[in-house]
């Protein structure tokens, strides 16, 4: 198994390859994470305009999602351990616009870095008061608000010991279909950030710098959680808004 | 600026495929159909932690515009599914027979594509075949957007018939790779 200098040299060439070039988005083909390397496609993109379906995206309602899905600390009988916190942010596309009550979902490991899932083998208690999955809709301005647990950071087998920074894996809907998005947001100031070729798949260091929530005082509670806010910015829509299908 | 993508990871199905999630109809209704695949890597084998998403319009071409695709009530059209490979890489939707929403253009199946290891998801479409009206036509010929597509790839886009629907393999990488989609404004070659 390669080691981190292995991990690490790959990931600086393909930095200094991508230095100044616009790419906002990560390289599939990035061989330092080593599960890309069968499953990134080699064929260039096909443009496509969006035809009728792409340009809406599917509803979601109250029928979907309760409201006390948004917090993760309230599902099971007792308290789950670690640090309570909210993040809370908003959801934009590319003009500037609220996505508006769309769905939102987030899934993360608990603050030991273990997740509630059966293939998770990594030796970290499981916390019978945390599942680690919410979702809730946008309000009218765009805004989402969860209150979770800080997750702990969890070792992987990309290479040898290998860790991943601390993060909250978001997955997102626009207007439009073609405005899908899954990522991850991360925490301010992790010295994992350098060693990770997931977070690293994002060659820019001013995109990456998007996934980073910030720590927000204003949204801190007193005696009760820490606040970040981490706003998204979707592709542009292409739909002219209010019309109907 | 946009917000960049990041792999959907390995655990993601305790929080995002429902239970119901790829039954957009209940199976076995007299209109339902099935469509389905596997996933397979650059290497032929299969895909057994990826994800798909189906968003597409009824049989008589309109977009739904109903809620309520994660919790199904077993009656409302909501048009939108998601279903994760199982072990031997396999999918499967039960849903409506999608129609055309705009005339001269063969109906589709708008699909996203998800794994551990794809740092970004991928859009494709799984089009209907031209069908019985308009048998012996070339499929370039039947849908501007397909004429477009290299002909060697073009049927990477376009779905088998069988028993209960169609079958649509998604490759991710390799000898009949199938076709990805970019929409302007994607920034992606």
């Amino acid at each position: 198994m390669d080691n981190q200098a292995q991990i690490s040299a790959e990931i600086a060439e393909l930095a200094a390859g991508d230095a100044g070039a616009d790419v906002p988005q990560p390289r599939r083909d990035y061989p330092p994470y080593r599960s890309s390397r069968l499953r990134h496609p080699t064929r260039s993109m096909v443009r496509a305009d969006p035809e009728t379906v792409e340009l809406w995206a599917p509803c979601f309602g109250h029928q979907d999602v309760d409201a006390a899905e948004a917090d993760l600390t309230v599902q099971h009988p007792g308290e789950p351990i670690g640090e309570r916190i909210v993040v809370a942010g908003r959801i934009t596309d590319g003009d500037g616009r609220p996505v508006r009550r769309q769905l939102v979902e987030i899934w993360q490991a608990n603050a030991g870095g273990r997740y509630a899932h059966q293939r998770d083998r990594h030796p970290a208690p499981l916390d019978p008061n945390f599942t680690g999955a919410g979702r809730c809709l946008t309000g009218d301005d765009g805004e989402y608000r969860f209150t979770t647990i800080k997750p702990g950071p969890y070792p992987w087998r990309n290479h040898r010991n290998a860790w991943r920074p601390a993060h909250v894996h978001f997955s997102l809907f626009g207007t439009d279909f073609t405005q899908r998005l899954v990522t991850q947001m991360y925490f301010p100031g992790d010295p994992l950030f350098a060693l990770d070729p997931i977070f690293q798949s994002v060659t820019d260091p001013k995109a990456r710098e998007r996934l980073i929530a910030a720590y927000d005082h204003e949204l801190t509670t007193p005696e009760w959680a820490t606040g970040y806010r981490w706003d998204v910015v979707l592709t542009g829509g292409h739909r002219t808004p209010e019309v109907e299908p | 600026m946009t917000t960049p993508g990041q792999t959907v990871g390995p655990f993601f199905h305790f929080a995002l495929p429902s239970g119901r999630g790829g039954e957009l109809v209940p199976p076995g209704r007299g209109d339902a159909i099935r469509l389905h695949g596997h996933v397979y890597d650059g290497a032929g084998a299969p895909v057994p932690d990826a994800l798909i998403e189906l968003w597409q319009p009824g049989p008589d071409g309109r977009v739904a515009r109903a809620a309520g695709s994660l919790r199904r009530d077993g009656w409302t059209f909501t048009g939108w599914g998601r279903a994760a490979t199982d072990a031997a890489g396999h999918y499967s939707f039960s849903t409506l027979r999608p129609g055309a929403t705009e005339p001269g253009r063969l109906p589709f199946f708008a699909l996203v594509v998800f794994a551990r290891g794809l740092t970004h998801r991928l859009f494709t479409r799984a089009y209907l075949p031209a069908g019985a009206d308009q048998a012996g036509a070339d499929q370039a010929g039947a849908d501007p957007f397909l004429s477009r597509v290299e002909p060697g790839r073009r049927g990477t886009l376009i779905a088998t018939p069988d028993e209960h629907g169609f079958v649509f393999d998604v490759r991710l990488q390799g000898e009949n790779e199938t076709v990805f989609l970019t929409f302007p404004g994607h920034g992606e070659s």
